[in-house]
């Protein structure tokens, strides 16, 4: 069994009670520069461990890139 | 030391120049642009991580030299870019941030009824808010009174390279506020960045006039040059402007050489 979530746009198949930090870990995201968003609310890192991801959430995983 | 520092957020800094990140050729040579222009305030975007997860912008910038200015590019909407803002802030970039507020694809104007409104809000959450603005006096006015520590109009359309349009204006802009005024956009070589300077603009941001420039680490350096050379003669007082010669030899003293 599993749930989908949408990280960045796409739809993804995750294992049921996945947190933050296990989802940035299995897409080897690196923590430093990094920000999450789910469902449009920021979550904190001091929160990654603790916050699930359930059906349908929608994750935005942001880092700084070129621009002017 | 011939100049005083320019003050943002409590933070001071030797450089008048801003520069960005994007569109450079390569990192390497954006790096090397970068050095070249002595800027101490390095702009980026916050976008979404490409997955799987690679390199990053940040293995080519020193941030414990530089100071990260990430912007609001591409929000539409006071709403966006205040989240844009939050994300910034929780990613570690600081509270500094180049606060923009788009009203138009084609023009890439700022909506500044949005930017007015996103200001407020970000100036009251403690950031450090400069806001990239049109070239007007009022709303220049209404941006500082909203707690922006700076006003960043255009000389000209992002990216135009087509200089300061409208030097009245920032003239006039110069008078309005207290708050440091830093031309945003517009710049397209050396001698707009000198003009922006000469009225008595406390710096200039630009990002293509570098990174799309055919040598963008010359250019880097150019950049630098007039920037310094502009604040320079700005501090020193040029001469007015008059219509006639005004002879610089003496009259007195020429031989005669009539027979």
């Amino acid at each position: 069994m599993s749930v989908t979530i949408n990280v960045n746009g796409k739809p993804m198949q995750v294992e049921p009670g996945l947190t933050v930090e296990g989802l940035l870990t299995l897409l080897n995201v690196k923590r430093e520069y990094t920000a999450v968003a789910v469902n449009r609310e920021i979550t904190s890192k001091a929160t990654y461990a603790t916050v699930t991801l359930s059906e349908g959430d929608k994750v935005e995983i942001v880092r700084p890139m070129g621009g002017g | 030391m011939w100049d005083t520092n320019l003050v943002l957020g409590g933070k001071e800094f030797t450089s008048r120049l801003i520069v960005g990140t994007g569109k450079y050729s390569s990192m390497d040579v954006m790096r090397d642009a970068h050095e070249a222009s002595g800027t101490e305030i390095i702009t980026v975007a916050v976008r979404r991580v490409s997955l799987p997860s690679g390199e990053s912008i940040l293995d080519y910038i020193d941030t414990k030299r530089y100071t990260l200015l990430p912007n609001t590019a591409g929000c539409y909407s006071a709403d966006e870019a205040v989240r844009t803002c939050y994300l910034a802030r929780e990613a570690g970039l600081g509270e500094m941030v180049k606060l923009e507020v788009i009203g138009d694809q084609r023009t890439l104007f700022p909506d500044v009824i949005g930017l007015l409104e996103a200001t407020r809000t970000l100036a009251r959450e403690g950031f450090t808010v400069m806001p990239y603005t049109n070239d007007d006096p009022i709303m220049a006015k209404k941006l500082q009174d909203a707690g922006a520590a700076c006003v960043m109009p255009l000389g000209a359309p992002i990216g135009s390279g087509l200089g300061i349009r409208n030097p009245y204006n920032i003239k006039i802009i110069l008078e309005s506020v207290t708050v440091p005024v830093i031309v945003d956009a517009g710049v397209g070589t050396a001698s707009d960045a000198a003009i922006a300077m000469e009225l008595g603009c406390d710096g200039v941001l630009m990002n293509t006039a570098i990174a799309g420039a055919q040598d963008a680490v010359s250019m880097a350096k150019a950049m630098k040059l007039a920037v310094e050379a502009g604040r320079l003669a700005y501090k020193s007082g040029r001469i007015g402007k008059k219509l006639y010669a005004t002879a610089s030899s003496p009259l007195e003293g020429l031989p005669d050489w009539t027979s």
